[in-house]
């Protein structure tokens, strides 16, 4: 099976022979082209003024900064490891921003443009790569889940909350919604499969956000689908569509719809943003072994922020003065960013013992007592 | 004071704890039209409603991912797993989220999931339907564990699980449903024995026998016939399986000086034997004799001809109690 340049899926040899009929026509959600030609969609009528989409544009530099500053930091030893978003920011901002407050969000642990959008201080992601704590923020603060790192398990949680919206009587004209997402190895998930089933028959209010990147570490699309991942949706009985993930103008236009739809009690919504990982999984993964570098040449054309910029200028919305401008205040957030990482504490040791239970437990007690006193029977040895 | 049978003893608890808390939910395969496979649930979905008795599609995953989700939107969720050998397609959800959210969020998250599993074999059922996978959550830090054994606790301890800030795996012994005991409605829940303390059930002085869930009433029919036989036997029913109620076994086990524990589950890796390593650490040299586990065979559980042979009884939890005096 290929995916050629406009994502359509074409079906394995051993089977075209098979008769049947050609499957529907693939069709890309797109509202500006690469070369950052304004383009309309009647389905996704989309008004932004310049200064939105100077806006957009401000977004997708910072969280690419934030992730070229910890990419770096792992190299340099102070980060665990980091899962770079590098090429999806648009798919990530555009979600992001169709987001209003009351709204919930359940990332992957690749979110960090998400975050961004929901106004979690990118210092706070490091934590986990860094090995601080396992996430740690407040989700409720800014209605932004905790990074689920086991791969679509988070999908199940969003869908309980979506469930938890309709009991509380917040679905409706000025309702309330959830996103989740995962990408598209998750897709082969049982967890995915199941949150799919449960949202549909249940009608719950949650847009299921898929950046398919094409890879899951190694494994390219076709070892997960036979068909587009959106048309999967069809056949749990809800709409699948989508978008171009690179465009993020396109990526706001469909989140904003698919989740006032779910607001409105109309239920989920399968987004399939297509997309490219134009970095490794992770730091510690080498995408040399498994793709060729054509394929990353051809994908760095469609740029998220290369096309968003060709727009300003080609419509005069934006001059030298703005670009300058928004470098320098990336360059400031990375040196901010740089800085929290290297002034991040260790925990103490005690702290292992923390917030496993919310009520006593004995032997938890036990132990941490026990560790305490053979923690102190060190006390002062260094003097001696 | 009303007798209950163990199963209505549940459902008294539970509809108690759908009507103390509105955000209190049950969730699970046949747990409402139906009352469940076991009739726990009966009649709740009528008095409750759909939305919060939800009969839920045949995934159990999603029974507890979807509860950590309503979790986190403030909900109470009682999830039901309609078999002990069903909640291992769950157990990822368990293991990986429910148990680890609070840790994650440092502290930010809490879990009141309650999980309710009946467990344990007796009822000649096909296979995966009398398991005993206790020990496998209570290897698991974050999880609160608990079994009931009589219709009395059943009643405190399911309500006592709601209310718990901390997920807990409610073990219910599926071969007792049908076994009567006075439940008083009227009781405060504050009244009750703390969720994680081990109750002494029969006084005894010669030889310390724990047990928990369906090994309960076998134990005391165990410790009476060994009465006349002349041995003093002392039964604990543990009831909290993680944490374990060290100080009550500790206390007992130093004043017999020998130990016996009896469960159903395999003893290779169960709670037997993380016991007799606590009561080796704690009581050495006030034993008499080694800690001894009677329990399950290292095997598969067997096909239900053969569970009898399997399931310790009332000889073969005497021969251990016997084995602790031959040294």
């Amino acid at each position: 099976m290929t995916v050629d340049a406009d994502g359509a899926v074409t079906a394995p040899g051993a089977r075209a022979g098979l008769d049947r009929p050609p499957g529907p026509r693939t069709e890309t959600v797109q509202l500006l082209t690469p070369e950052g030609e304004r383009i309309e969609h009647p389905d996704y009528p989309l008004d932004l003024s310049a200064s939105e989409v100077k806006d957009l544009y401000r977004d997708l530099v910072l969280v690419r900064r934030i992730d070229t500053e910890a990419i770096a930091l792992q190299r340099q030893g102070e980060l665990g490891i980091w899962a770079s978003l590098l090429g999806q920011e648009a798919a990530q901002v555009g979600s992001g921003r169709a987001l209003g407050p009351r709204d919930m969000a359940f990332p992957t642990y690749r979110e960090h443009g998400v975050a961004w959008c929901r106004g979690l201080d990118p210092t706070r992601l490091l934590e986990l790569f860094r090995g601080v704590s396992n996430g740690g923020w407040d989700p409720a603060a800014h209605k932004f889940h905790l990074y689920t790192i086991v791969i679509g398990a988070q999908t199940l949680h969003a869908t309980g909350y979506a469930m938890g919206i309709q009991r509380d009587g917040a679905v409706g004209e000025d309702g309330e919604a959830v996103i989740v997402y995962f990408g598209d190895g998750a897709t082969s998930q049982g967890d995915v499969n199941e949150a799919f089933i449960w949202a549909s028959v249940f009608n719950a209010p949650v847009v299921f956000f898929c950046q398919n990147n094409q890879w899951a570490i190694s494994e390219p699309l076709e070892r997960q689908s036979r068909i587009p991942l959106y048309q999967r949706a069809r056949g749990f009985g809800f709409p699948g569509l989508r978008v171009d993930g690179n465009d993020v103008l396109a990526c706001l236009a469909v989140t904003r719809k698919a989740m006032q739809a779910a607001r409105e009690g109309q239920g989920p919504t399968l987004i399939e943003a297509f997309t490219y990982r134009m970095g490794a999984h992770t730091t510690t993964d080498d995408p040399t072994r498994y793709r060729l570098a054509s394929e990353l040449e051809a994908w760095k054309l469609k740029d998220p922020i290369e096309r968003v910029k060709a727009y300003l200028v080609r419509t005069g919305s934006a001059d030298a003065a703005f670009f300058e401008t928004v470098d320098a205040e990336a360059d400031q957030l990375g040196g901010r960013v740089r800085q929290a990482c290297l002034e991040m504490p260790d925990p103490e040791p005690l702290a292992i013992f923390e917030n496993v239970y919310a009520g006593p437990n004995t032997l938890l007690d036990r132990e941490r007592e026990q560790y305490a006193a053979y923690l102190a029977s060190f006390e002062g040895e260094e003097a001696r | 004071m009303t007798v209950m049978t163990l199963s209505k003893a549940l459902n008294a608890g539970l509809r108690k704890a759908l009507e103390d808390d509105p955000r209190v939910l049950i969730m699970g395969e046949d747990v409402g039209k139906l009352g469940g496979v076991f009739r726990v649930t009966d009649g709740l979905q009528k008095d409750f409603g759909e939305s919060r008795v939800v009969d839920t599609p045949l995934a159990e995953s999603a029974i507890i991912g979807t509860a950590i989700g309503l979790a986190l939107r403030g909900y109470r969720p009682v999830c039901e797993i309609q078999f002990d050998g069903f909640v291992f397609p769950a157990f990822d959800q368990i293991v990986s989220q429910l148990a680890k959210m609070r840790l994650r969020s440092l502290g930010h998250l809490t879990m009141p999931v309650t999980i309710r599993i009946p467990c344990g074999g007796g009822i000649g059922a096909v296979e995966h339907h009398s398991e005993s996978p206790e020990a496998l959550f209570a290897h698991i830090g974050g999880l609160r564990v608990v079994a009931c054994a009589n219709s009395t606790d059943a009643y405190a301890m399911i309500q006592q699980s709601v209310r718990s800030d901390d997920p807990v795996i409610f073990f219910e012994p599926k071969r007792r449903y049908w076994d009567k005991a006075e439940v008083d409605p009227a009781a405060d829940l504050g009244d009750a024995l703390p969720l994680d303390r081990a109750r002494i059930v029969l006084d005894g002085t010669d030889v310390t026998l724990l047990c928990y869930g369906p090994m309960v009433r076998t134990c005391v029919e165990s410790a009476v016939a060994a009465r006349a036989e002349g041995r003093s036997v002392e039964v604990i029913d543990l009831r909290s399986l993680s944490p374990l109620d060290l100080q009550t076994i500790c206390d007992s086990v130093r004043r017999t000086g020998r130990c016996v524990v009896a469960h159903e589950a395999p003893v290779t890796g169960g709670l037997g034997a993380e016991i007799a390593a606590r009561i080796t650490e704690e009581c050495f040299y006030q034993l008499e004799s080694p800690v001894l586990r009677v329990g399950g065979f290292s095997t598969p559980y067997p096909p239900s001809r053969l569970e009898d042979h399997y399931l310790p009884d009332l000889d073969r939890v005497l021969d251990s109690v016997d084995r602790t005096f031959a040294v």
